[in-house]
């Protein structure tokens, strides 16, 4: 069975799909079987961050209307062994995802893979409620300002009223705080919340802190995922947060200006 | 005590039933005049109600039954068991209406909110005297407790009671109480307490930093609460017509 896990934030543009082409890919490296699921029907831009865009022949929605079979739609990762992708339709409106039909595919999936990672669209609206709605655990990425903040407070809160495990009264959703682009500099200069601000709001588990990082554009436009550049910062603190997923405990990196942490690091200090 | 010299409280008091099963006064008076030969220490100037329930409704001269009541040393304070009708002619006679307490149906009520006891007191053979205590008991409605964090966009509402938290009220939450609210966390959101009138109802938090505060209707927002307070342990109460912030500690 598959640990599904919802990669989600509330608001837009925080690195929800940054997060899920780097943490699926870096799942996949350490060798276990992953697919990543595009939820953002529309406005679909997983493919590109891994770039398989060129390759795209069915996709999601497809499935779900029986145009095409699982295996069909599924495209395989070039890069690493073990890695899959479930693009999305850049043509159909949100509604074209039901909830029989997310689960039915899911339900296929889970028989394959170790883990789904459902990347969400931004919103509280039907396609994030059904990327969600599945998820076992959830990766809720919050960028360190209020207003993000104030929106993955408010995906928490439908996490746990509105899923399959809250209505079904099961074991909860497992919840997990990514913090993304995140800047030391300017959280000294106050123009940033800290990690502990961010922590201390939300009281969720800290999976990780993902520092702003060139590296991320770089990649994006390369199309290849960020934590395949294991010499970048924001590449080595999502490994960082795979480890954690699986349950290791690794020290947090980059959360400080000085740059000694790395070098401490280094020479072992 | 109070400053104005009085305080008015509710009581239970023993008093003596006289049941009626005839509305000729001049019969009661006789067979009562008897009875009190037998013991007439015990109902020297003692109160009585007068029972009128087996009458089912027949006429009865209240005056001539107080004046005769009277006659035998008794102080007639009112009657029970009567229909509407008696009632207003009891009250014209200047007797009080008391409700007569019910024979066993009480004990299939649920949650009874006045409880009855009925002690049978054998003083007098065949003198029925009912010692019905009436005690009002608030009904008790335990609080609403939750454990966990109430997010943005959640609303909580303790009916009827008040609602502890332990967790913390985010920003764009709102929690809502007919008592007092207590949080084991901090308050980010809304918290409106005593929301059906309650003036005597509080807010508790660990940290406040609320969007906003009401207690029955009077509130504060985040503007008035940031020079009260603010990032503090405190306790919101409602002091006259004016919100105050006292704090939890010293
Ligand atoms: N750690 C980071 N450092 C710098 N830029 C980032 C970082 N994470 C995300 N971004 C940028 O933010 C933008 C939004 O990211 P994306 O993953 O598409 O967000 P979402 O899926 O939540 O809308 C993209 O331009 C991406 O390159
Ligand atoms: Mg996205």
């Amino acid at each position: 069975m598959a640990r599904i896990i919802v990669v989600t934030s509330g608001k837009g543009g925080v690195g929800k799909t940054t997060s899920s082409a780097a943490i699926g890919t870096g799942l996949a490296l350490q060798g276990n079987k992953t697919v990543i699921v595009d939820f953002d029907i529309g406005l679909r831009n997983l493919d590109l961050i891994m770039g398989v865009e060129r390759r795209v022949v069915y996709d999601f929605v497809n499935v779900i209307n029986g145009e095409a079979n699982l295996n069909q739609a599924l495209i395989k990762d070039k890069r690493v062994e073990g890695l899959f992708i479930l693009p999305a339709s850049q043509t159909r409106d949100k509604d074209a995802l039901t909830r029989e039909g997310v689960e039915k595919i899911l339900d296929e999936l889970s028989q394959e893979f170790d883990y789904i990672i459902c990347d969400s669209p931004a919103g509280i609206e039907q396609g994030a409620l059904m990327a969600l709605y599945f998820a076992d655990e959830a990766i809720v990425v919050t960028n360190p300002e209020v207003s993000s903040v104030r929106d993955s407070d408010r995906i928490l809160g439908i996490l746990a009223s509105k899923s399959r495990r809250a209505e079904q009264g099961l074991e909860p959703v497992k919840e997990n705080l990514l913090l993304t682009r995140y800047c030391p500099e300017r959280v000294e200069r106050g123009d940033m919340l800290s990690v502990e601000d961010v922590k201390d709001i939300l009281a969720i588990p800290l999976l990780g802190v993902i520092p702003e990082s060139q590296a991320v554009l770089k990649a994006s436009n390369l199309g290849e995922p960020v934590v395949l550049d294991q010499e970048s910062d924001a590449g080595q603190a999502y490994l960082d947060a795979i480890f954690r997923l699986q349950g290791q405990s690794v020290d947090f990196r980059f959360l400080n200006t000085e740059k000694k942490g790395i070098f401490k690091r280094i020479f072992g200090g | 005590m109070s400053q104005t010299g009085i305080e008015l409280k509710g009581s239970g008091f023993t008093l003596s039933v006289l049941h009626i099963s005839t509305t000729d006064i001049s019969v009661v008076r006789e067979a009562l005049a008897n009875k009190i030969a037998q013991a007439p220490k015990f109902f020297e100037m003692a109160p009585i109600v007068a029972n009128v329930e087996s009458l089912k409704g027949d006429e009865v001269d209240f005056h001539t039954l107080k004046n005769a009541l009277q006659s035998l040393n008794l102080v007639p304070v009112g009657v029970s068991g009567a229909t509407d009708e008696q009632k207003l002619q009891a009250k014209a006679a200047g007797l009080a209406v008391m409700v007569a307490p019910k024979t066993n149906s009480t004990e299939n009520q649920p949650q009874p909110t006045t409880v009855i006891e009925r002690v049978e007191v054998p003083v007098i053979e065949r003198v029925k005297v009912e010692v019905p205590v009436e005690v009002k008991v608030p009904e008790y409605i335990p609080a609403m407790q939750l454990k966990q964090n109430v997010r943005s966009g959640q609303q909580v509402y303790a009916k009827d009671t008040d609602l502890v938290i332990i967790g913390s009220v985010g920003n764009g939450g709102e929690v809502i109480a007919d008592g007092s609210i207590h949080i084991y966390g901090a308050l980010r959101g809304r918290a409106i307490a005593g929301a059906q009138g309650d003036s005597q109802a509080k807010i508790y938090c660990y940290n406040l930093q609320a969007e906003l505060v009401s207690i029955n209707g009077t509130y504060w927002t985040s503007e008035q609460l940031q020079k009260h307070g603010w990032q503090q342990a405190g306790c919101i109460e409602l002091d006259g017509e004016q919100l105050s912030v006292k704090a939890l500690t010293e």
